[in-house]
């Protein structure tokens, strides 16, 4: 018994302290691996506060945007054609789905819209895997995935790359919706859509709008990831990951889902390296969806959440 | 069968307040919803509460059925201290209401809604429910008949089977009542029961208010606009404004309040 | 008109309660029953059996579970998978510890066993809603898979994890195992489908089902008049999984013979879950049409190609199969959100007036 709670309450954290440099490295493996979780969960945060869906599609946009950008790539064009082609056809895909799916689903309730996003889930995954065909690929955008030293921990650079890429854009996006016109009006938008309507907001176009915005977060999300980890079906499932960052950061907070894609990704690394060999490893499966259930109980509105007074 | 539960019939304030709202302060934040607010309400009486928009009487209501708890103050029901409890057990104490935006279900029968106003006085093992048996099968009957007696009282018996959400909103309003007095409640609490209906509409309601007083002695207690209802059927006024009451008394006495009609016109006052 | 039903009125609460209170309903139902416990055994080949009509009863009993949670009392889930897991490794365990137990009291203890992991999962149901809820039931099909995959203990041990139905007769007739024939197997499911079935439509039609379906619809003004959120969640998550238990032990018992993990992975609760939109959420007949519908278009896929001369290869196939999936999803969801029950009503209605408009 004692050597049960010593192996969980101590020796990891005597690790941790035995080994600075290793914990270091294993920290920035989670920040890494947290700032691409919230690429993915920024796209849901966009399309969820500007329309409120939750677009249960988001990964596999990113996979498909991935595909693209790769099929592409194969087909032999040079990356800035690649780019720009993909981009066109996640503007494309996003005119696509407003006038097949969520303009009949009008007003719906959440529920059913979210629904819809499953199916639309499943349409893509099969849709992409026709188009590109199903093997693993390999995304090369020029960042070497090599390592350097930095006072002796190691750096990944294609990580740093993407940790720096998904600042900037949460920035971007944090200034663009607190302070345009266009920002206003998408979160009027998130908030009853008859009623925008009813006051001259265009729902048509800035459906379109939100979600070719969160298309180009695809694409982002989707050349990090693929770079790291090539381009393969497992990257809807990063769609899921990101759900439990949703939970911790709230649904409709930029900054929210920066904060809890990292904490998420360095819990779940620090969890898998220094916890997960006394269980067998593969905590990673399940860490994140019971840090999220934790979460849920204490503040059912995640950590940046508003907080939803009921009325009656 | 439903007489039995419910005090003596015939409107009038009678002995120990059945409801008692203690300085009852409700706030959401800053923002004071109720501040200080008693309200007496006695068995067998008809009280309505009135005031401009935003003066707190769904909160009161609200806070009368558990769903908000106050900051300070008390709610005594029947001589005891309910100030804490939760909704589901105030309801089962006698307490049943309507609210504003019609609350049915929308994905139910009107019967079927009815019957969910019957649930406080249905014991029931799933189990035996589940091969609809025995006890099970006879309970469900038997609640079943209290609920069309119900349906009867309020002349609803042509849409019994129609899903609640396809009916016209008058009889939706119709409906709810129907459920909150299926509870056989010591207390009708109703929010706005008359609002979007037209004169003949709202001459059937009052009839039914009125007669639900009158047969059953239920002590009613109801936020109404329009002041020609509020004068015929009520006992008594309260006046709320602001979240502080103004005013409190025999319907043609408030009326004439001065500080009724200047809440009413909008006459600055602190 | 197909049949008139004119001149039936109902003199009783009684009869006015019934399932079908419509002479003729009842009539056509228990004979559509009695011909789905006699026909396909005599008259259906093995393929038929075993590549449709087993794994539809199967499918079908754990759509019924999903829909009394999710259609009913309004709580989304997608831990289905994790469910019916918990059912299968229960009935493994339970059946190779003590082979002399009926095999039908094994199914039931797996399935109270897979209540009981329901019920705790569904705690966090009563302060988070929505698709809240449905991230939180992720959390229980992720944990559950990876437990049943770390702990050999489940397995029995055995070096290629997977769990093997052992071979267990009924009334002296082999219902599981290799022996078992495809018709004695689709006994066992379609007995136990039709009882669970009945029960289901007992437990929504009376004080049960109205209080899920009130706090599906309204939770804030059901619990203010008088439903216990707590007891009616949890109930309906206890149910639930007590039927998705059962289906996962029949899954590995009576259809597929073994199984691994792979078996109950996420993919499975979306396809119990596609079942149910796709049938109808609320209904019980939806649960069976659902299943119909999952269980057959990959049959159509697979088979109509050849039919008019144009072999699909198999990768090919699946993709397309999930776009129809994913496609039919969003068009039921625009169409009739209340899925192939209410599409099956409305026909019945509109045969009822034919030829008349209306």
């Amino acid at each position: 018994m004692i050597e049960l709670l010593r192996a969980v309450f101590v020796a990891p954290f005597a690790d941790m302290v035995g080994n600075p440099t290793f914990l270091v490295e294993v920290l920035i493996g989670g920040i890494a691996a947290g700032l691409m979780y919230s690429l993915v969960a920024l796209g849901f945060v966009l399309i969820f506060k500007a329309s409120g869906v939750f677009n249960f599609a988001q990964g596999v946009m990113v996979l498909f945007a991935a595909l693209t950008l790769v099929g592409l790539m194969e087909k032999g064009a040079p990356v800035p054609v690649a780019l720009g082609l993909t981009v066109i056809v996640m503007i494309a895909l996003a005119f696509a789905i407003e006038r097949v799916v969520l303009r009949p689903l009008v007003n719906q309730e959440h529920i059913i819209l979210f629904m819809a996003t499953i199916g639309l889930n499943f349409f893509l995954e099969g849709f992409g895997e026709m188009a590109w065909g199903a093997n693993v690929k390999k995304l090369d955008v020029g960042i070497p995935d090599t390592s350097f030293l930095v006072r002796g921990v190691q750096i990944n650079r294609l990580e740093l790359t993407a940790a720096l890429t998904a600042a900037a854009l949460v920035t971007v996006l944090a200034v663009f919706f607190q302070r345009t016109k266009i920002g206003r009006a998408l979160r009027a938008v998130a908030d009853d859509h008859e009623a925008a309507l009813s006051v001259g907001i265009p729902l048509k176009t800035i459906w379109v709008v939100v979600w070719s915005v969160a298309g180009l977060v695809a694409i982002v999300a989707g050349v990090m990831w693929g770079a790291k980890s090539g381009v393969q079906f497992s990257l809807s499932l990063i769609a899921l990951k990101a759900l439990p960052v949703l939970i911790l950061g709230g649904f409709t907070s930029v900054p929210g889902a920066i904060v809890g894609g990292l904490i998420i990704g360095v819990g779940e690394k620090l969890g898998e390296v220094y916890w997960g060999p006394l269980v067998g490893g593969a905590i990673e499966n399940w860490f994140a969806y019971v840090l999220a259930l934790a979460f849920l109980l204490i503040r059912p509105q995640g950590l940046f959440g508003e907080k939803i007074i009921e009325r009656v | 069968m439903m007489a039995t539960a419910l005090g003596t019939p015939a409107g009038g304030a009678s002995g120990p307040a059945l409801l008692s709202v203690e300085d009852v302060t409700v706030r959401f934040g800053a923002v004071a919803a109720l501040s200080g607010v008693s309200v007496d309400v006695h068995r067998g009486e008809i009280v309505a509460i009135i005031g401009p928009n935003g003066a707190g009487k769904t909160t009161l209501l609200n806070v009368i059925s558990g769903f908000y708890h106050p900051r300070s103050g008390r709610i005594l029901f029947q001589g005891r201290d309910r100030t804490h409890l939760k909704p589901f057990d105030v309801a089962a104490l006698g307490i049943a209401r309507t609210f504003q935006n019609v609350a049915l279900f929308k994905g139910m029968s009107v019967l079927d809604n009815i019957m969910t106003g019957r649930l406080l006085k249905m014991r029931g093992s799933f189990l035996l429910e589940a091969v609809y048996w025995g006890p099970a099968r006879r309970q469900e009957l038997e609640h079943r008949a209290a609920v069309e007696r119900v349906i009867d009282f309020l002349e609803i018996q042509a849409i019994r089977k129609t899903p609640a959400g396809r009916l016209p909103y008058g009889l939706q309003k119709r409906v709810e009542l129907a459920r909150a007095l299926a509870a056989e409640p010591h207390l009708l609490l109703l929010d706005e029961p008359m609002a979007g209906m037209n004169v003949e509409e709202k001459e059937d309601m009052s009839r039914f208010i009125l007669d639900v007083h009158d047969e059953f002695g239920t002590t009613i207690v109801l936020i109404e606009h329009d002041m020609s209802v509020v004068m015929d059927i009520s006992d008594r006024v309260v006046v709320l404004d602001y979240g502080r009451k103004i005013a409190d008394g025999p319907p043609e006495i408030v009326r004439k309040d001065q500080v009724v009609m200047d809440a009413y016109l909008g006459v600055a006052h602190d | 008109m197909i049949y008139r039903e004119t001149g039936q009125f109902k003199t009783s609460y009684a009869s006015d309660q019934a399932i079908f209170p419509i002479v003729q309903d009842r009539v056509f139902v228990l004979l559509v029953v009695a011909a789905a416990f006699v026909v396909p055994p005599l008259v259906a080949s093995e393929y038929w059996l075993q590549a449709v009509l087993i794994p539809l009863l199967v499918y079908a009993l754990a759509a019924l579970g999903l829909n009394l949670l999710t259609g009913y009392a309004g709580q989304v889930s997608l831990g289905t998978g994790g469910f019916m897991a918990v059912g299968a490794y229960s009935a493994f365990k339970l059946s190779t510890a003590f082979p002399q137990v009926n095999v039908i009291l094994v199914f039931l203890l797996s399935g109270v066993l897979a209540a009981l992991v329901g019920l705790v999962f569904g705690m966090p149901s009563l302060r988070i809603k929505g698709f809240y809820l449905a991230v939180a039931t992720l959390a229980a099909q992720f944990f559950l898979l990876w437990l049943f995959n770390k702990m050999p203990w489940f397995v029995n041990y055995s070096s290629s994890g997977t769990i093997t139905a052992p071979t267990r007769t009924l009334f002296g007739v082999t219902v599981s195992g290799p022996q078992a024939t495809a018709g004695a197997r689709y006994l066992v499911a379609i007995g136990l489908v039709t009882i669970f079935a009945l029960v289901a439509k007992n437990l929504v039609r009376g004080r049960v089902g109205r209080a899920w379906m009130a706090i599906r619809d309204r939770d804030i003004a059901a619990e203010i008049i008088g439903v216990r959120p707590m007891r009616t969640k949890l109930l309906a998550f206890a149910i639930s999984s007590f039927y998705c238990g059962v289906a996962g032990a029949e899954l590995v018992f009576l259809y597929l013979g073994s199984a691994e993990t792979l078996a109950f992975d996420i993919n499975l609760s979306f396809l119990v879950l596609f079942m149910v939109i796709i049938g109808g959420l609320g209904s019980v007949l939806g649960s069976f049409l659902g299943a119909a519908f999952i269980v057959l278009v990959p049959i159509f896929l697979t088979n109509v190609p050849h039919l008019i001369g144009l072999p699909l290869p198999v990768a090919l196939q699946k993709q397309i199969e999930l776009m129809v999936f994913g496609a039919l999803i969003i068009f039921f969801l625009i169409v009739e959100p209340n899925g192939l029950a209410r599409l099956w009503q409305v026909s019945k209605e509109k045969l009822r007036l034919w030829p008349f408009p209306h």
